[in-house]
C-alpha cells in the first residue's frame, strides 16, 4: 500500500489471472484422469474375428457365440419362417432397417446374406438385455399377435426373426448385425467382411 | 482442590481444540422441539445404518477379491469359509435394503410435517443429494458379488446413460472401460463403491446435519420454536438434544435392531427381495436371466422406465421422477407446514402419492405384461401430478389455524393408551377350564384372549370414519 492507497482494479487483475491460470491447469490435469477411465488398449484389442461352423445345425436352430464379449446368435430360418418374415412390414418399426446397425450386404429384407442364416448381436437395442428366443407362434404369455421371434424379458421389446423390431415396444431400433462372412457353404467368421464388400 | 493428570491432560486438549464448544453446540445446547415422535427416529437410525455399513464394508473387502474370474467365488469363499463371514456378508446384504427403508420413511416424514419448506429448503437439497449418492452406492455394490442380477442389472442401468442423445454412447462406454460389462466395470465399481462414493455421502452427511443444526429441527406441529423463547433466549418450547433426544433414540435403535437381527438371522435373502434369486448364479454375459427386476428399493423408478413405450423419453422420465423431489420446496405454495394443519387436497394428494409410489415399486417387481403396463401408466401419470400439479392445488388448500405454540395430545403416551384401548376393544377375555382340573392357587381361573370380530369391525369403520373426516 502506498499513500494513495489500495489499487483495487490491479489486485482484481491479479485474483482474474490467477483463476485463469488455476482453471486451465485443472483442465489439463483432468484429462489423463478422465481418459484413463477409457478402455484400456487391451479391450480394444480383444475384438478378434471368431469362425463358427454351421454344417451341424437343424432347420429352426439357434446357436450362441460370443464375439467381443457379446452374444452373437447364429439362427437357421425354415421355409415357414421366411414366408412369414415377408408378411410384417405394417407391424414394423424400420421394416427395411434404414436407421439400424447392419453391413451393407445384410442390408434387404431378411437382413442376412444367405436367406436362411440369420446372423445377429443377441443385444436388444433399448437398454441391452439378450432376448430369449421364442419361434412358436402365438404362445399363451404373448398372445395372439406372436408370429415366432425375439421376446426381451427386461422391457418387453418384440423383434422378429430377422432382428427386426415392433412398433409400441421400448427398443428403438432393429438388432445390430455384426460384419460376418463366409469362407465356405459351412464356415462363418463372425467379426470380418468380405474382402469385396464395404460397410 | 489439586487438579488430577487426567483433568490436566484433558485441559491440555481443550486449550487447543474446541470439542466442549462443538459437543455443547450440537448435543446439550442444540435445543430440539419436545414433541418429536415416532417419525423422528428415521435420521439417527439412517446414520446408525451408515456406521453398519462402513465397518461391515471395511470387513467385507479384506476378504473379496474384484476380479471378475474371482469375485463370485469370493463373496462364496466369505459366506462359508471365513470365520463369521456370512454374518458380516448378510449384516452388509440387509443393511443396503434397511437403509433404503429408514431413508424413505424418512423423506416421507419430511412430507407429512413440511421438513422441506421454508426455511429448509437447503437441508432437503443435501438431503436429496445423500439419497442420490445412496442409491450410486448401492447400484455399484450390487454389480460386485458377480451374479447373474448384478451382471444384467448393471447392464440395464448403464445403458440408460447410452439413451442421451449425441454423447450418451461414448458416455456409457467411457462408465464401463469396455464394450461390455466386464472386468473393467467390476473394478471401477468397487473403487467407486469402497472409496468414491462413500467419502461423498459421508460429508453431505455432515452438511445435513449442519444446515439443519443452522436453522433448527422442524416437529410434527410444523411450528418455528425459536419465535417463543424465554428471558435466556432458550426456545419455551425446546429441550436439549443431549440427554432427552439421545435417550430417546437409544429406544429406537433397539426397536431397530430388533427388526433388523430378525431379518439377518432368519431372513437375509427375504424371499428374494434383500437377495434375488438369480444372483445365485455366477455372471453370464451370453443369456439373460427369463426375468430381471432391480432390487426392492429401485422398483418404483424402474417401472417408470418400463411405461413409457421410448427409450429417450423413459430414460427421462426415471431420472425426473428424482429430480422433481429435488424441487419440492419450490412446488409446494402451502402457507401451512405440518399434515395436522393442512388442507383435505393436500392430504388426499399424499394418499394418493403414497399409493402409487408402493403399486409401481410393486409393478416393478413383476413381469411387463400388458395390463400390468397400463396400470404402472396411470400410476406414474399420478406420482408426476403429485408433483406437477402441487403449485396448483396448494394454492386452494383451505388450512386450519396454526397454534403458537407446540401442542401436547399427541405424545406417544397418549398413543399407547389408545392402542392399549384398541386392542382391549378388537379382543375378548374367556375364562378357560382347565381340561385336567388342575386348580390355580388364591382361585385364580386362567383366561384366554380371543378375536372380538364386532370390535375389530367397529374400530375400523371408526378408523374409516375418523380417517375420512381428515381428509375434507
Amino acid at each position: 500500500m502506498n499513500d494513495k492507497g489500495v489499487d483495487k482494479s490491479k489486485r482484481q487483475f491479479l485474483t482474474s489471472a490467477l483463476t485463469v491460470v488455476g482453471a486451465v491447469g485443472t483442465g489439463y490435469i483432468a484429462v489423463p484422469f478422465l481418459s484413463q477411465m477409457q478402455p484400456s488398449v487391451k479391450a480394444m484389442a480383444a475384438g478378434a474375428p471368431v469362425e463358427v461352423d454351421i454344417s451341424k445345425m437343424e432347420p429352426g436352430q439357434l446357436l450362441r457365440v460370443a464375439w467381443r464379449g457379446k452374444p452373437v446368435w447364429i439362427l437357421n430360418r425354415t421355409p415357414d419362417v421366411i414366408a412369414t418374415l415377408k408378411t410384417l412390414d405394417t407391424e414394423l418399426r424400420d421394416p427395411t432397417s434404414e436407421e439400424s446397425v447392419q453391413p451393407n450386404p445384410t442390408k434387404n429384407l431378411l437382413r442376412s446374406l444367405k436367406p436362411e442364416v440369420f446372423v445377429a448381436v443377441g443385444i436388444c437395442t433399448h437398454l441391452g438385455c439378450s432376448p430369449t428366443f421364442r419361434p412358436e407362434i402365438a404362445p399363451a404369455d404373448l398372445g395372439a399377435k406372436w408370429k415366432g421371434g425375439f421376446f426381451c424379458p427386461c422391457h418387453g421389446s418384440w423383434f422378429d426373426l430377422a432382428g427386426r423390431v415392433y412398433r409400441g415396444v421400448p427398443a428403438p431400433a432393429n438388432l445390430e448385425i455384426p460384419p460376418y462372412r463366409y469362407v465356405n457353404d459351412t464356415q462363418l467368421v463372425i467379426g470380418e467382411l468380405a474382402k469385396e464388400a464395404s460397410v | 482442590m489439586k487438579p488430577t493428570r487426567l483433568t490436566l491432560c484433558g485441559n491440555w486438549i481443550l486449550e487447543r481444540f474446541p470439542m466442549a464448544k462443538i459437543w455443547n453446540e450440537h448435543m446439550t445446547h442444540y435445543y430440539a422441539p419436545k414433541n418429536f415422535n415416532f417419525w423422528y427416529f428415521f435420521g439417527s437410525l439412517a446414520l446408525l445404518v451408515l456406521v453398519i455399513q462402513i465397518i461391515t464394508g471395511i470387513l467385507l473387502t479384506m476378504n473379496y477379491k474384484p476380479d471378475a474370474k474371482l469375485a463370485f467365488d469370493s463373496v462364496e469363499y466369505i459366506m462359508r469359509e471365513v470365520n463369521w463371514g456370512w454374518l458380516v456378508r448378510y449384516m452388509h446384504s440387509t443393511g443396503a435394503s434397511a437403509f433404503f427403508i429408514v431413508v424413505y420413511l424418512h423423506m416421507f416424514r419430511g412430507l407429512l410435517y413440511g421438513s422441506f419448506k421454508h426455511p429448509r429448503e437447503l437441508i432437503w437439497i443435501f438431503g436429496m443429494c445423500l439419497f442420490v449418492a445412496l442409491m450410486a452406492e448401492a447400484f455399484m455394490g450390487y454389480l460386485l458379488p458377480w451374479g447373474q442380477m448384478s451382471y444384467w442389472g448393471a447392464q440395464v442401468i448403464i445403458s440408460l446413460f447410452s439413451a442421451i442423445p449425441v454423447i450418451g454412447d461414448d458416455l456409457s462406454l467411457w462408465i464401463r472401460g469396455d464394450y461390455v460389462v466386464s472386468d473393467a466395470t467390476l473394478n471401477r465399481f468397487f473403487a467407486f463403491h469402497v472409496i468414491a462414493v462413500p467419502l461423498v455421502l459421508v460429508m453431505l452427511v455432515f452438511l445435513h446435519i449442519v444446515a439443519l443444526h443452522e436453522v433448527g429441527s422442524n416437529n410434527p406441529d410444523g411450528i418455528e420454536i425459536k419465535k417463543t423463547k424465554d428471558a435466556k433466549g432458550i426456545p419455551l418450547d425446546g429441550i436439549p438434544f443431549h440427554p432427552y433426544f439421545t435417550v430417546k433414540d437409544i429406544v429406537g435403535v433397539a426397536v431397530f435392531l430388533l427388526f433388523f437381527s430378525t431379518v439377518m438371522f432368519y431372513m437375509p435373502e427375504m424371499n428374494g427381495f434383500f437377495l434375488e434369486h438369480a444372483n445365485f448364479i455366477p455372471a453370464d454375459p451370453m443369456k439373460t436371466p427369463e426375468h430381471i427386476a432391480p432390487v426392492w428399493y429401485f422398483t418404483p423408478f424402474y417401472a417408470i422406465l418400463r411405461a413409457i413405450p421410448d427409450k429417450f423419453a423413459g430414460v427421462i422420465s426415471m431420472f425426473g421422477a428424482i429430480v422433481v423431489l429435488f424441487l419440492l420446496p419450490w412446488l409446494d405454495r402451502g402457507p401451512v407446514k405440518s399434515i395436522r394443519y393442512r388442507g383435505g387436497i393436500y392430504k388426499k394428494a399424499l394418499a394418493l402419492f403414497v399409493l402409487s409410489f408402493l403399486v409401481l415399486g410393486y409393478l416393478g417387481t413383476q413381469p411387463a405384461t400388458p395390463t400390468a403396463t397400463i396400470f404402472a401408466r396411470v400410476f406414474t401419470a399420478i406420482y408426476f401430478g403429485f408433483f406437477l400439479l402441487m403449485p396448483i392445488y396448494t394454492r386452494w388448500e383451505k388450512t386450519k389455524p396454526v397454534p403458537k405454540r407446540l401442542t401436547s395430545d399427541h405424545g406417544d403416551s397418549n398413543c399407547l393408551l389408545s392402542m392399549k384401548a384398541v386392542f382391549e376393544e378388537i379382543t375378548t377375555v374367556k375364562s378357560v377350564t382347565t381340561h385336567d382340573g388342575i386348580r390355580l392357587p388364591n382361585g385364580a381361573t386362567v383366561t384366554k384372549r380371543g378375536f372380538n370380530f364386532k370390535g375389530l369391525l367397529n374400530v375400523i369403520i371408526r378408523f374409516a370414519k375418523k380417517l375420512k373426516a381428515s381428509l375434507d
